[in-house]
């Protein structure tokens, strides 16, 4: 068990760092390659300014009607992908790694702050789980895979909250927890998770269309 | 929780849709003519020679939340999963990329069905997606696959035809359009003596330029212009020969090669006379097709040359008090904001400015600007004709709740500045009973027109 928990924050946590930002980079650029040649006219009609400004309002919470009509799935979403980003950067656990590993260290969270984070990250898949089989349009569009995703991003936090509190068979749950990180690390690139990195591009590339061509809001 | 419809509510209303299969001879018969082969060689031959990137993350990104299902007023009309806007895509090229092209000919059925009868390519679901994916640009891919593979409804390819052989949508021949011209211009003159409707003036400030049906269906809305025109003592011409038509078809049945010649032919048409600029009147399509989508498959950002739609030009005149009135039309107003050019061109504003400056009282219609719910017709969908009314009328019903509750404020009269928008409009009001009369801008500027002097 030993040499296994070695291995998973060792070699697998390198390998697992390379391929997100491998992966992540050469999706990319096959992506900009793609456009590149085939695309141009999204390099014409992208405008800075427009592409701000639209993401800006869809960074803002109840910044978009599409949100104001859906005000449950705005609050758990912006809740969600707060905690989701910020918990496993600043939660003393992970701190601490860093800084017995690389000597760097900065601010964490009051432990009892990062439990109530923790707990949302669960608490809004539980609710993107109860859409997808509830809600008619959204159980429509749900793949096999959807599950799977909703599965790799809720896993850590599930396991890391268990670790944490010590529940029996804690230690096995810490394995469980640096792996299941790994894997949704690894995933990042190859699966729709990647709409982290692309969301200001898509979301910039129509606003540019509606500011500089539409002349309409796209909120 | 009200925000959400529950499974079993929704699946009554699947039910009942499922039940109306639509049969199209134009569909079908080009389904004949279909091998597995054809199938994927051409799906593989739009998708690696006329695709990109845009596609592949188009699909790839969209998380399938649903979000965009309240952007689309066939979702809110009909309350089934299958016409939600990601609904649309996995019933389209979401399967034919998994399957790299290898699908039935059932399949191209429905997805031809879909792409040109169950959605308007109004792009109001862009503002709903939180990451703008662009449904209305995925809908004319599958166009285009359809176009390319022949299976096309019938009475949209009939006017893409009309296209192709004559350069205006409806068959008019070139005698006729002259002479429907000569003739309401005689018409005008007994509303305001030396009207005249001046053709192929050189140097014009403004070259006017109407849709097919006009001439065909609508020739008052000529005689309209022509006085309005008149009465502002404009500079303005109106082409004697091909390249009056504005309108595009083509560029809905996905056949952009004829979408290029007609819009070349359009441009080409005023840039010969040395107009200053276009005018064109109230049609949304028709704008979209020579300020957005006709000008880039030509290699032009924007269009070469200044393109007005007739909101702008009506603004124009009031601002610039060009016109005078008697007197407000006096009975309560609603106004329909076309996707084309409120959403396409952010005309809202004038539009309203116009209103003000003609119409007594103004109510609002909920959503608005470019929230606004499409009339159902857009995109193609009312020139798919007869097989598809009914469908498109039920697809409607948002609007017709829209409708009824400005209704209920007091609107009598709706302004749509579209062409499509009245005929869809027109189909809602009458299967719903909404009973709310429907007008043009320049119906209403004719009628409170003060004449100048002859």
């Amino acid at each position: 068990m030993h040499n296994f928990y070695y291995f998973a924050t060792g070699p697998l946590a390198w390998i697992a760092f390379l391929v997100f930002i491998g992966g992540s980079i050469w999706r990319f650029r096959s992506l900009l390659e793609l456009a590149r040649r085939k695309d141009s006219i999204v390099f014409e009609y992208m405008d800075t300014k427009f592409a701000l400004r639209s993401i800006v309002h869809w960074l803002i919470p109840f910044g978009s009607r599409s949100m104001k009509i859906n005000p449950t799935m705005t609050v758990v979403t912006f809740l969600f992908h707060i905690c989701l980003f910020l918990t496993p950067l600043f939660v003393f656990g992970h701190v601490i790694l860093w800084k017995e590993n690389f000597n760097i260290s900065w601010f964490t969270l009051p432990n009892a702050v990062a439990d109530i984070m923790t707990f949302i990250v669960i608490a809004s898949c539980l609710f993107f789980l109860w859409r997808r089989i509830k809600l008619a349009d959204v159980k429509y569009l749900t793949t096999p895979l959807d599950f799977i995703i909703l599965f790799i991003v809720a896993a850590p936090f599930i396991s890391g909250f268990w670790a944490y509190h010590q529940f029996p068979g804690f230690a096995t749950m810490t394995i469980i927890h640096i792996i299941s990180g790994e894997i949704m690390l690894m995933a990042i690139p190859f699966t729709k998770l990647f709409h982290m990195f692309l969301f200001p591009f898509t979301r910039g590339y129509i606003g540019s269309e509606f500011g500089g061509v539409r002349m309409a809001k796209d909120w | 929780m009200s925000e959400y419809k529950s499974v079993n509510e929704i699946k009554k209303d699947t039910k009942k849709n499922e039940s109306k299969k639509i049969e199209d001879r134009g569909i079908l018969n080009g389904l004949e003519q279909l091998t597995p082969e054809k199938i994927e060689s051409v799906i593989n031959q739009v998708i690696n020679d006329e695709t990109g990137a845009r596609l592949k993350v188009y699909v790839d990104t969209c998380v399938h939340c649903g979000m965009c299902s309240k952007g689309c007023h066939f979702f809110l009309s009909l309350n089934d999963p299958k016409f939600s806007p990601a609904g649309k895509v996995k019933q389209t090229l979401w399967e034919i990329l998994r399957k790299k092209g290898k699908v039935s000919t059932e399949f191209i059925k429905d997805a031809a069905t879909v792409a040109y009868t169950q959605c308007n390519l109004c792009k109001r679901c862009a503002m709903y997606c939180p990451f703008g994916l662009d449904v209305a640009y995925v809908m004319s891919v599958m166009r285009r696959i359809c176009h390319k593979l022949g299976v096309v409804p019938l009475y949209i390819q009939d006017t893409a035809h009309s296209h192709s052989a004559t350069m205006n949508q409806m068959w008019v021949k070139d005698d006729e359009w002259v002479d429907t011209l000569m003739w309401q211009e005689e018409e005008a003159q007994e509303a305001m003596e030396n009207l005249r409707i001046p053709l192929d003036r050189e140097g014009a400030d403004i070259f006017y330029s109407v849709i097919g049906p006009e001439p065909k269906f609508r020739a008052q809305l000529i005689f309209q212009a022509a006085v309005i025109m008149n009465a502002a003592h404009e500079n303005w011409t109106m082409p004697s020969m091909p390249g009056w038509d504005n309108s595009d078809m083509c560029m809905f049945t996905g056949d952009y090669e004829m979408m290029e010649r007609l819009k070349r032919r359009h441009f080409e048409s005023a840039l010969h006379l040395r107009a200053k600029r276009i005018v064109m009147g109230e049609c949304g399509h028709a704008f979209r097709s020579v300020y957005d989508v006709g000008n880039r498959a030509l290699g032009w950002k924007m269009p070469p040359i200044e393109v007005v739609h007739a909101i702008e030009y009506y603004n124009e005149l009031f601002e610039q008090k060009k016109i005078k009135i008697k007197k407000k039309f006096d009975r309560p107003v609603t106004l329909h904001d076309p996707c084309n050019i409120s959403r396409g061109r952010g005309l809202h504003e004038m539009a309203r400015n116009i209103v003000n400056a003609t119409c007594s009282e103004f109510i609002e219609m909920t959503p608005n600007r470019e929230h606004n719910y499409c009339c159902s017709a857009g995109g193609g969908v009312i020139n798919c004709g007869p097989p598809f009314k009914n469908a498109r009328v039920e697809s409607g019903k948002a609007k017709a709740k829209q409708l009824f509750a400005a209704k209920a404020k007091g609107a009598e009269v709706v302004i749509a500045p579209c062409h499509n928008c009245h005929g869809g409009l027109e189909d809602i009001i009458h299967h719903y009973g909404v009973e709310m009369e429907l007008k043009f801008f320049g119906d209403i500027i004719y009628e409170i027109l003060e004449l100048p002097e002859s």
